[in-house]
């Protein structure tokens, strides 16, 4: 197969409904999550530079805000991986493998 | 038997095992290929365990927990950074990396732009990262030893710099990403058991009280509830000297200071070349997807487990003893920072067993041996098995400091891979050969490229001994995420992003980083300072921020967007090619048509 050929099966595959619909359910679901995420980080880290007083209050025993925001990073990073996993295997592992082997049969002829 | 005596055989079985490891994984290579990608063939999980013990280095283990030990509650920052770092490995990167390219972070930058100029950029920025990285560890290493065995004489240290550096050598050139790999495997493996060992035992001696750990850390630190809130180390406030009010310039800085840092920690994983071509190991996207949940289940609980060690150290060990010692000098007299002999009442020497006598005043002289507290770890392990002096005291500092160091190990060898398989892919090969030479005869350009870049780390780290590690580590993660991120990114989702782009975006993040570093604190200004003000007499700390990220990772992205748009290359047939590849894996493993 010529490369010219090859050229037509990668665009008409990105021009497939197919793929526009696995590019819009991975996009619609990581850029959004990553916006969120980092959103909540720099939060976090803003609150430790310029909440000082805040952040410092106890809340049980020696335990204060700091610390349970801090952990509350570990929570929200596990909760977000174990979602991406749901959403990818649910939404899109089967999506991309069949995409993925009609392209290679199309090559390869 | 001594615990150094004990640390060097333990420490020798773990170097005989993993030699026999990556022997083995050497003579099962077929391909020549194997050297970059281990042939593809590794486990989502195998591959999460090997990434777990490629990124957590030294600055992990040893130097959260000192930080936390020192300075309390803002250690902390650094756990929480390095581990949400990885989201965005695993919503951005990993799967995509993994479909479109094969073994270079240079196979994904180029694949839709000319060849030579991408891949010279992307090496650059390869090797620039790698070896700084590289010469921080290798830093590291030589203070490890000299604490835990007892070696100070520099000479004595230079070799054992040079040992490490030859070892890592062997790695790679016999055992390839293969062998790499599960030397990796088995130190991720022993750092989590030690870690486990050490959390449960410091737990255990608090009745698995948490609030009673904290509050035990605060008193014993002196600092009371401070040493539980942030600003001990970073985001300070800074007080004016002359008028005894806090000046609003210079702690605005400094809080800004914390959110660049906080900036680079959390962009520069992903763009860490050791860390991306671990992704080309495993055979399918799903199974790096899956290696990157591992390695955040690991590194997550590791980094959990530093709560417990750092201020199970604050609230274990005494203070003196945190620092492990202070500056002498030849006839054991504590000296201060001038070189000067403190005074003790009417004596005028004091040695370091009679320290505890000396007054407030006098112990403010004091200059501590490690003030980076990278011993934290292995003191406490020694306290836990009993303390000082007894036998399983011995056995528990033998074990930690044994798996600190295959921890350095591990890791130098992940790095030596990442620059030695950069230099040869894309520059060898791609960049001065344009493309025309055989995989053989590219894997021997990398494997002598692995002995040049080791010998060069180990020069570099023996020059190199007295730069404080935490430091090269910074400029790492600050490089990594101005230069290689930008440009990864718009790579792999900006229809438009063109050559010009990409070089634009690495080289003008990369010298937007290195710039500010050398016009920063950290060079010129202080007496922390890397050319101390007091010696040199002059400065050009004309940039106030210890770390470059904040300015740096914006410019970054800023110049790959201006180089992208003042040129008129567009690649939309390639750019449908690269899309549909990193979405779907399709064509997997096969290069692209240039």
């Amino acid at each position: 197969m010529g490369s010219s050929e090859q050229d037509r099966v990668w665009a008409e595959t990105q021009a497939s409904p197919e793929f526009q619909d696995l590019k819009r359910k991975f996009r619609g679901f990581a850029f959004p999550l990553t916006i969120a995420f980092l959103a909540w980080y720099f939060l976090y880290v803003i609150l430790t530079a310029f909440a000082r007083a805040w952040i410092s209050t106890p809340v049980i025993g020696n335990i204060n805000i700091a610390l349970i925001l801090g952990l509350l990073q570990f929570a929200s990073t596990f909760l977000i991986m174990w979602l991406y996993e749901r959403h990818s295997s649910k939404n899109l592992d089967a999506a991309s493998e069949k995409i993925r082997d009609k392209v290679d049969k199309e090559l390869a002829k | 038997m001594s615990s150094s005596t004990l640390s060097t055989i333990l420490f020798a079985l773990f170097v005989a095992f993993t030699l026999v490891l990556v022997f083995r994984a050497g003579r099962s290579t077929k391909k020549s290929s194997d050297f970059y990608d281990g042939g593809g063939s590794f486990s989502g999980f195998q591959n999460g365990l090997a990434i777990a013990g490629d990124y957590m280095s030294a600055a992990s283990f040893l130097g959260i927990a000192g930080t936390i030990a020192l300075f309390g509650y803002d250690g902390f920052l650094y756990s929480i950074g390095f581990l949400v770092a990885w989201l965005v490995a695993l919503l951005l990167i990993a799967e995509p990396l993994r479909n479109s390219g094969r073994f270079t972070m240079g196979d994904v930058l180029a694949f839709r732009m000319k060849q030579r100029p991408v891949r010279g950029a992307a090496a650059t920025s390869t090797l620039v990262v790698s070896v700084f990285y590289l010469m921080a560890q290798m830093v590291g290493a030589g203070a490890l030893v000299s604490l835990l065995l007892g070696i100070t004489d520099p000479g004595a240290k230079s070799w054992i710099i040079g040992g490490v550096g030859i070892l890592m050598i062997i790695y790679v050139t016999v055992g390839g990403m293969k062998g790499t790999t599960y030397v990796q495997i088995v130190k991720a493996f022993l750092l989590m058991i030690g870690a486990v060992l050490m959390t449960f035992m410091v737990l255990w001696t608090f009745h698995f009280n948490i609030s009673d750990l904290l509050g035990a850390a605060a008193e014993k630190s002196g600092k009371h509830a401070a040493f539980l809130e942030p600003g001990l180390k970073f985001g300070k406030e800074i007080i004016n000297p002359e008028t005894g009010l806090v000046d609003a310039g210079k702690t605005l800085i400094s809080k800004l200071d914390l959110i660049s840092l906080g900036m680079a920690l959390v962009l520069g994983t992903a763009g860490l070349p050791h860390i991306l071509i671990r992704f080309y190991t495993v055979p399918t996207a799903k199974a790096a997807r899956k290696s990157v949940n591992w390695a955040i289940g690991n590194i997550g609980a590791f980094y959990l487990m530093t709560i417990a060690l750092g201020f199970g150290a604050a609230a274990l060990l005494s203070r003196t003893n945190l620092f492990r010692g202070y500056k002498v000098d030849v006839t054991g007299c504590l000296i201060d920072a001038k070189g000067v002999a403190i005074a003790n009442g009417s004596a005028a020497c004091t040695t370091l067993e009679n320290v505890g006598t000396l007054s407030a005043d006098a112990k403010k002289l004091l200059v501590p041996v490690d003030p980076s507290g990278n011993v934290a770890a292995p003191q406490l392990a020694e306290f836990l098995g009993g303390g000082q002096g007894t036998t399983g005291g011995a056995i528990m500092l033998a074990v930690i400091g044994a798996i600190a160091f295959a921890t350095i190990l591990a890791v130098v060898a992940g790095l030596t891979l990442a620059s030695s398989s950069s230099f040869a892919h894309d520059l060898y090969a791609n960049v001065i050969k344009r493309g025309s030479v055989s995989q053989e005869k590219e894997v021997r350009v990398a494997k002598i490229s692995a002995i040049v870049i080791g010998l060069i780390a180990i020069v570099l780290a023996i020059g190199a001994q007295s730069m404080n590690v935490a430091f090269l580590v910074a400029i790492a993660f600050a490089i990594a995420a101005s230069g290689n991120l930008p440009a990864v990114l718009y790579s792999l989702f900006w229809k438009k992003f063109n050559t010009r782009g990409a070089v634009w975006a690495i080289y003008g993040g990369l010298a937007s980083a290195l710039i500010l570093l050398v016009f920063s604190p950290n060079v010129t200004g202080a007496e922390t300072s890397l050319l101390k003000l007091s010696e040199v007499g002059f400065r050009f700390d004309y940039f106030p921020l210890a770390n470059p990220g904040l300015v740096s990772i914006p410019l970054g992205f800023f110049f790959g967007w201006l180089g992208t748009v003042t040129s008129n290359e567009r690649n939309t047939q390639k750019y449908a090619e690269l899309e549909v590849r990193s979405m779907t894996g399709a064509a997997l493993g096969k290069a692209a048509v240039h």
